[in-house]
């Protein structure tokens, strides 16, 4: 019965979490001195039309009644009207938050590879140059920022040696009457692979450049892990049987160095996902972060709510999927 | 015959040079049980691990042959080397409750070498795994085979441990304190088992161990250690009527005896360790000339 | 058998002395910033446009890294840069330090309702995209140099408080804090004696690391136009504009990238280093 209490306790915190980011996001827009209404008429619009205006988006109302309505609203999926873009937030960020996911889950994959194929490269050649070279380029990954990783790479793959797309998601002439708005998953199923390797050639450096850090991080922290392991008694075993040092390696101590680096991951994933607000406006690409960056500027109160929101739903359900990955691929537990 | 194992001379360093093993020579021959003792430190294990090519990487071979099944190990590839290992030798390890990988289950751990390094059809590995298993008595061999480390207790791993250096028909076995980790109660069980399994399969087995006791139940030859040097080779039967270094004796001295267990036990003498520890390093001065 | 701890050890003077070194030279180029400047970094010359630095054809004598677009000298800029970028690391990152730190010894020493409160606060923090969080601060507060510092300090003050909570809950388990309470300190004594000495080493390094990402920050906050006034040079903005004109004059881009890129890597290195030098454990 533990195990459904700390399922109940962990929805719980999750809500208290959420409703807590809900309370913060709308008091902190709602000090802003500019007023969002101003902004969207036209110059020479009247008193009048003004507080009819903030009427009919209720910023007439106290803070406080504000906020009761909008969670209203809320608990019936109903996220408010995009003061900008006149559309619902709901649809407006859902129809965004493919390209997100996507650039997210690329970088993580890409991450993952990167950071693994290190681990097991400096694992495999320890106490040498190798394994220095490992630990160097690893600590230096880990110093700089996802940020100016990008700004590095815009240099090297945009400009020096142009073999990648600088900004935007897919080339115009390829945009293909997408019916969903995962591009990348859609592609391929329609087997359209002009388009994804389009997609790719967009999406190749933004996720690379959030992919470096975390990299970094996982290459260390598996690394460690696989060093701690390989001093295990099973792993010498396997090693008498007769297996190579690959195979001891990658079958024996491998599966269990993961785990400990998975929760840690875990954690990284969510900093990725933070990470592509800005890496986004720095490739002009079309995802959650680049409206969020629009929707601030243009104080679309809404619609900066709903993205918030939306973010922070994503940070919990990655920790929650990670706990039962966790759970799933730990036979201890699995079998508790 | 000189014996299915032969280590001639043996040397192994710390990397600063400091001498771990210092020529050690010991022979184990075909079916025989060889018991190697000495004091925690004395480089015991490491024997062990420098014929099975695990020795932590702080250590290396300076000189020395190792001799398996008429093949000096130490001049083969690393590659070949394990492959050697793995046809012809296996380990018992010390502690079984880390010696067993915790997210795999028990059947593939026991048949996947068979099948990966022997060629062995997946069956046939099964049949065999079941098989020793009985031979380990573990009942249920089916359930256990499908069960994760973590579920089993620390004496039936070690008997699966057992079960699993027994697989290959390996003809040296090297058991490297197999009861130290386990209760009193379960130790003498599997010191029999190790026993009955060794005459049956006709094993090699080098017994490392720290306890005399342990070496006059199952040993046919013994060797014994201080400081990483042989101070005395011996027969079963003779070592125990009549050691000839002094530290021998101390040291049988200072083991319980079954016909007298109460007896009153002699910590090894003052002199005697002033004798061995001067033979040591009059043997380090001829080996740096 | 942790005999394999050997091969970690990392050439720790030299990293120190890098990362010491440019850190220094940076000092001293933002407290001399008028004096050895070139040019006027605000001062326009549309004639002078696009200058290529001085090792390329149809360079000008006197203009070393070139000229962005409206012809102000990329080398002087980035020495007036610096000031803003130091001023921001050194206030932004020792407030957020001492925010940071204070919540999470209390959280981590006191325990009980404090840690409850502190602790469910980071958790709400953990779940804004920290970017977005500063965009919507600055926003709200409007540009300028104080916003920014406050931004970071509301921010980042999670990063501190996570980690020196956790520290100083695993010191509060040791023995040697036990005896001194048993001696008749009171809490705060210990806390203050005890067990913040031993988490100074961490303390440190985070606090050079986080004047690295007070930089990055800033930085960032200038990309998205929203850091100081347009008119005072920062890093930040002249990449921003960089990034535009890559094609056309990639110098404006690369040279305060540069900078930015050393920067940001002397103070992380700097605070690895000197958490290994100053660490009793690790020492």
């Amino acid at each position: 019965m533990t195990v459904l209490r700390n399922i109940l306790i962990r929805l719980l915190t999750t809500a208290v979490t959420l409703f807590g980011v809900a309370v913060i996001v709308f008091v902190v827009i709602r000090v802003v001195p500019g007023n969002p209404i101003a902004m969207m008429l036209p110059p020479g619009a009247t008193d009048a039309d003004i507080a009819q205006l903030q009427a009919q988006y209720g910023f007439d109302k106290s803070i406080f009644q504000q906020f009761i309505i909008w969670l209203g609203g809320v608990m019936q999926g109903d996220f408010g009207q995009s003061i900008s873009l006149r559309q619902p937030v709901a649809n407006l960020v859902l129809g965004r938050l493919p390209a997100t996911l996507e650039l997210s889950i690329m970088a993580l994959v890409m991450a993952m590879l990167m950071g693994g194929a290190m681990a097991l490269l400096g694992t495999r050649y320890r106490d040498s140059k190798t394994e220095a070279a490992v630990d160097v380029s690893a600590g230096m990954a880990l110093s700089i920022p996802d940020f100016l990783w990008g700004l590095v790479l815009i240099l090297l793959f945009g400009v020096l040696w142009p073999v990648f797309h600088i900004s935007g998601r897919i080339s115009p002439s390829l945009n293909i009457d997408f019916s969903t708005n995962f591009y990348l998953f859609e592609s391929l199923i329609r087997l359209r692979f002009d388009v994804w390797a389009d997609l790719v050639a967009h999406m190749f450096m933004p996720a690379l450049a959030l992919a470096i850090p975390l990299a970094a991080i996982i290459a260390q922290l598996l690394k460690q892990s696989l060093k701690e392991t390989m001093h295990l008694d099973y792993v010498t075993l396997a090693r008498t049987k007769g297996y190579g040092e690959n195979h001891v390696i990658t079958r024996e101590a491998l599966p269990n160095a993961i785990l400990p680096t998975l929760t840690l991951v875990g954690v990284q994933f969510t900093f990725l996902i933070g990470g592509t607000v800005i890496i986004e406006r720095l490739f002009s690409y079309e995802g959650l972060g680049n409206m969020a960056i629009d929707a601030v500027i243009n104080r679309d109160l809404p619609l900066i709510q709903g993205i918030v929101i939306l973010f922070a739903l994503l940070f919990t359900v990655v920790n929650l999927v990670v706990d039962m990955l966790y759970v799933v691929l730990n036979p201890r537990l699995r079998h508790a | 015959m000189s014996g299915y194992l032969s280590i001639r001379n043996l040397t192994v360093c710390l990397k600063s040079g400091a001498p771990i093993l210092r020529s050690v020579s010991l022979t184990v021959s075909a079916g025989q049980v060889h018991g190697l003792v000495g004091e925690s430190g004395a480089g015991k294990s490491m024997i062990g691990k420098a014929v099975l090519g695990t020795l932590p990487r702080a250590l290396h071979v300076t000189s020395g042959e190792i001799w398996l099944d008429g093949v000096n190990l130490l001049s083969l590839s690393q590659t070949e080397r394990r492959k050697q290992i793995g046809a012809t030798a296996a380990l018992i390890p010390q502690d079984p409750l880390t010696a067993l990988n915790p997210s795999k289950r028990i059947g593939p751990q026991i048949t996947r070498r068979l099948v990966d390094i022997l060629g062995w059809s997946k069956t046939k590995a099964q049949q065999r795994a079941l098989e020793l298993l009985d031979e380990v008595h573990i009942p249920n061999a089916t359930r256990v085979m499908r069960s994760y480390p973590h579920e089993l207790s620390g004496g039936m791993r070690q008997r699966i441990l057992i079960a699993s250096a027994f697989a290959a028909e390996p003809k040296l076995i090297i058991a490297d304190e197999p009861t130290t980790a386990l209760d009193v109660t379960v130790q003498k069980q599997i010191l029999r088992l190790i026993a009955e399994m060794q005459q049956r399969h006709d094993t090699a087995l080098l017994f490392v161990t720290h306890d005399l006791g342990v070496v006059s139940k199952v040993c046919d030859t013994l060797s014994v250690l201080y400081a990483g040097k042989v101070v005395e080779d011996a027969q079963m039967n003779r070592f125990f009527m009549r050691p000839i270094h002094p530290y021998s004796a101390a040291l049988l001295a200072a083991t319980p005896t079954y016909t007298d267990p109460t007896g009153s036990l002699t910590p090894v003498p003052e002199h005697v360790i002033e004798y061995v520890e001067k033979e040591v390093a009059e043997h380090d001065v001829r080996a740096a000339r | 058998m942790r005999d394999a701890r050997g091969g970690e050890k990392r050439p720790i003077g030299m990293r120190l002395w890098l990362s010491g070194g440019w850190l220094t030279v940076l000092v001293l180029a933002a407290l001399c910033a008028p004096l050895i400047a070139p040019k006027d970094p605000l001062m326009q010359d549309l004639f002078l446009g696009r200058l290529p630095p001085f090792w390329m054809d149809g360079s000008e004598p006197g203009y070393f890294l070139g000229t962005d677009s409206l012809g102000r000298d990329v080398l002087s800029r980035i020495l007036y840069g610096a000031r803003l970028a130091l001023i921001v690391a050194v206030i932004a990152g020792s407030l957020t330090c001492i925010v940071g730190a204070t919540l999470g010894l209390v959280a981590g020493f006191y325990r009980g309702w404090a840690d409850r409160i502190i602790s469910r606060f980071v958790d709400i923090w953990m779940a804004f995209p920290p970017v977005l969080f500063a965009i919507l601060l600055i926003a709200v507060l409007g540009p300028g140099l104080t916003s920014i510092i406050i931004a970071i300090v509301v921010i980042d003050w999670t990063r501190f408080a996570r980690v020196i909570r956790a520290e100083a809950m695993s010191q509060s388990a040791m023995d040697y804090v036990a005896s001194a309470q048993v001696a008749g300190r009171t809490r705060f004594g210990t806390m203050m004696t005890e067990i913040l000495p031993n988490v100074l080493p961490t303390i440190v390094a985070l606090l050079t690391l986080e004047m690295g990402i007070a930089v990055i920050v800033e930085a960032i906050l200038s990309f998205v136009n929203l850091s100081i006034s347009t008119d005072s040079p920062t890093w930040g903005g002249m990449i921003s504009e960089g990034r535009t004109s890559v094609h056309q004059a990639w110098w404006v881009l690369v040279f305060p990238l540069i900078t930015l890129f050393l920067t940001v890597l002397s103070f992380s290195q700097l605070g690895e280093g000197l958490k290994d030098r100053f660490d009793p454990v690790l020492r």
